[in-house]
């Protein structure tokens, strides 16, 4: 199983703990990951994209037109990131509207922001989104269970973070149920 | 708790890289922090307190100290590591060129971590040119793996040419990670043994020339040194074209000969040891081929020392873009053309916009600007390297040149205003750490020559952008905390005073008497302390946020002057609102807003 990721959105958003958790599942499952971040000025509100390599690859970085999927957490990411998505690559988003730009791409959204304020956790968009990437099964190489087993085993003896973190896991894995995402 | 063994753990490249130095047996380890490099060394001390050995791991105050620290341990006869960035080394090559003659005795690595791009750095310097410069062999590895696994070669290299041996990763190794299975920790059980020997350790420069000798003999034969040399990585395959390829490069040649199917076509050699290059290798890639590509970030240092510029292409040649981060998708044009192939179409890449980097909403640093623009509207600002860099959209930076420099360049200013008749507002920030790191001298000559300016010390107690890293004003369980305050008074500055800029009017205030006073006496400098709000040590402060009341004018100072990313301008035109997924509730934009428009109810 080979799988290209482009995670994406900007600084302070949790893009990096998204991304470890999905290489931590990937190797969960016995897969090689290569993963590259985003660290330094870039984390200071500016733009902020982690690629994700699951299966047999040397290097970190994702080439444009290669991505299996695009997670991003801000509706204005996607455009700048769609380059790195192939063919018929899907997109999970958090935005609120229609995206423009998208045709040709199996797209979910999920208006993660309005989401996180209900949950009273406006920092749990990412997982928000992570969540609603894996309720259409078949999108990521992973299940939700197995992310969720991650997220279990790095949040271990600390139960309202881990309790807030599922929370919002489960409220984007559900909203996939119900909403049509290509909207 | 010993750590599993054999387990696949996810490593990011700094933490491979910091296990592979443990691994190897590394006793005494000392870093300043800088991207892409800072995670090195809180890895080292995260691996020490795993696997429970005695190790000296410290947070110096600058990159030449560290290197200092760390190469007095190796002359006692233990391996000891440095690691930072690459402008970091310019701070740290003084030590280091010395040291390349004089040698060591315990096994001594400097880690330089490039950035090309530049991703988070002033510059997009080749460290491997330093290490030729400073004539010490230099290791480039591709990824996180080669990172662990290459601090252990480093190790054996410097032990066995009694030399300094820089491993020179870059961002994409780095910030990297990748499943590695840990390997057990060497325990060398080594105690610090200095031997005097003071025509060596404190050469004169008659001994320096016989040292500069033995030095060129190392070289020669680490030129030979078997371990280090280059891995052809298809040899059963004949051609008359080959590919030589180091560090990130290498690990995209490596996935682009598969989708390129050229494994079977050309042969591919990953250089290990960019400098110096195996002259063996150098012979037979002349005489086997008839056309090489050299890919290596982000100077063709490799390429230059393969002398012969009719077969050789790479950046020498004009054929690899000489500045600029070699992106896979650049690899990939490159190979295509090199081999002969239709090159890819290019997938057209979306032009970058999106949003500029930006101080974090509730930043100290912020209403510091604020308030420097208002006490000194006509001033020039200079500043310095690290978050408060970012004040640059607030207009509150005018140059930025490397650590420490804005003091300098203050009193650069004053004086080249000065000697032409002119007198003019200066008002120059700079970080406390920062400060400790290179600000104290150029303190010093500023008071003795008699410069005036005003100096704002950003003190947020840590060093924010690289991670929160500690500063001297920690102080170690082992030694004191230092205060900025009284460096600055032993620095002989007449005017100090301590401020927190959330209290805008009165820090604003207190800015314009210190402008008063470095107009007619002498250097002001104003401490600015506040803690960051990114700095998982300090408690999260509950504040209520506020909100924008009908008497916003949208007059737009608040978003242009202040630039909070937490105040939002509606796309209506008419007023502003604030962000609650961001605002950290600081309530410094209350004060900003002329109108009294942004208002928030007092918790009781």
């Amino acid at each position: 199983m080979n799988q290209q990721l482009i995670i994406c959105g900007v600084g302070g958003q949790g893009i990096l703990f998204v991304t470890r958790l999905l290489a931590e599942s990937a190797i969960a499952k016995g897969l090689p990951v290569l993963t590259s971040e985003t660290h330094g000025m870039a984390q200071r509100g500016g733009i902020v994209v982690s690629h994700l390599k699951v299966g047999a690859f040397a290097s970190p970085l994702v080439r444009p037109g290669r991505a299996d999927a695009l997670l991003s957490l801000k509706p204005e990411t996607v455009a700048l990131h769609l380059h790195f998505l192939k063919e018929g690559g899907a997109v999970a988003a958090n935005a609120q509207q229609s995206l423009a730009d998208v045709a040709g791409h199996p797209v979910s959204l999920i208006d993660a922001d309005s989401l996180a304020l209900a949950l009273g956790d406006p920092q749990a968009v990412n997982l928000i989104v992570l969540g609603r990437a894996l309720a259409d099964s078949g999108t990521l190489f992973c299940t939700a269970e197995e992310v969720e087993a991650v997220i279990r085993r790095k949040m271990a003896g600390k139960d309202k973070q881990l309790a807030r973190a599922l929370a919002a896991f489960r409220a984007g894995l559900e909203a996939g149920g119900k909403e049509d995402g290509a909207c | 708790m010993a750590i599993e063994k054999l387990q696949k753990r996810l490593l990011q490249g700094n933490e491979a890289l910091a296990r592979g130095l443990v691994e190897s047996g590394c006793v005494v380890a000392a870093s300043y922090p800088g991207t892409p490099a800072s995670e090195i060394l809180g890895s080292v001390k995260s691996w020490q307190q795993a696997e429970a050995v005695e190790m000296h791991v410290e947070w110096a105050v600058n990159e030449k100290v560290a290197l200092e620290i760390a190469y007095t341990a190796s002359q006692t006869g233990l391996r000891a590591a440095t690691a930072m960035k690459q402008v970091g080394l310019n701070v740290a090559s003084d030590p280091l060129m010395s040291a390349a003659y004089l040698g060591v005795v315990g096994g001594f690595v400097v880690v330089s971590a490039d950035d090309p791009g530049p991703h988070s750095s002033q510059t997009e310097q080749d460290s491997r040119l330093m290490a030729m410069l400073a004539k010490i062999p230099v290791l480039d590895p591709g990824s996180p793996e080669e990172a662990r696994e290459l601090a252990g070669v480093a190790f054996e290299l410097s032990e066995r040419f009694r030399i300094p041996v820089m491993i020179r990763p870059t961002t994409r190794v780095c910030h990297a990670c990748q499943d590695i299975e840990l390997r057990p920790v060497t325990r060398l059980e080594r105690t610090a043994s200095f031997k005097k020997d003071p025509s060596r350790w404190a050469a004169t420069p008659k001994f320096r020339y016989q040292l500069h000798l033995e030095l060129n003999g190392k070289l020669a034969e680490i030129a030979a040194y078997g371990p280090t040399a280059p891995r052809c990585l298809n040899p059963e395959v004949k051609s008359r074209r080959a590919v030589v390829a180091s560090g990130p490069a290498a690990s995209y040649a490596k996935e682009l000969f598969a989708d390129l199917q050229l494994w079977d076509k050309m042969n591919l050699h990953q250089v290990i040891q960019p400098y110096p290059l195996h002259s063996s290798f150098v012979d037979s890639l002349l005489a086997e081929y008839d056309e090489i590509l050299v890919l290596e970030e982000t100077v063709g240092v490799i390429e230059m020392q393969i002398r012969d510029r009719h077969k050789v292409k790479g950046k020498l040649s004009g054929m690899v873009p000489e500045a600029g981060e070699l992106l896979p998708e650049v690899v990939e044009r490159l190979l295509a053309e090199f081999a002969g192939l239709t090159v890819p179409v290019q997938v057209a890449v979306q032009a970058q916009g999106g949003r500029r980097p930006t101080l974090c909403p509730g930043c100290p640093h912020r209403a510091s600007f604020y308030a420097i623009k208002r006490a000194a509207p006509a001033g020039i600002y200079p500043s310095d390297i690290g978050c408060y860099t970012l004040g640059i959209n607030l207009g509150g930076v005018d140059t930025v040149l490397c650590m420490g420099a804005s003091i300098s360049q203050a009193a650069g200013f004053y004086q080249s205003y000065r000697v032409t008749g002119q007198r003019k507002d200066i008002v120059a920030t700079v970080g406390d750490s920062t400060f400790f790191h290179a600000g104290i001298p150029p303190l010093i000559d500023a008071v003795a020559q008699g410069a005036r300016f005003v100096l704002v010390i950003l003190d947020n107690v840590t060093t924010a952008m690289t991670g929160n890293q500690p500063t001297p004003a920690h102080g170690s369980p082992a030694g004191r905390a230092v205060h900025i305050e009284s460096i600055v008074q032993g620095c002989g500055v007449g005017f100090v005073e301590t401020a927190d800029p959330l209290q805008l009017p009165a820090f604003t205030a207190l800015l314009k008497k210190a402008l008063a006073y470095s107009r007619e006496q002498g250097v002001a400098v104003v401490i600015a302390k506040s803690p960051c709000l990114v700095d998982r040590a300090v408690p999260k402060q509950k504040r209520r946020q506020p909100t924008v009341s009908s008497a916003c004018t949208g007059c737009r100072v608040c978003i242009d002057q202040f630039e909070c990313p937490a105040l939002r301008f509606e796309p209506d035109g008419k007023r502003v609102t604030v962000d609650p997924m961001i605002c950290s509730g600081c309530g410094v934009c209350l004060d900003v807003c002329a109108f009294k428009a942004i208002v928030r109810e007092e918790i009781p």
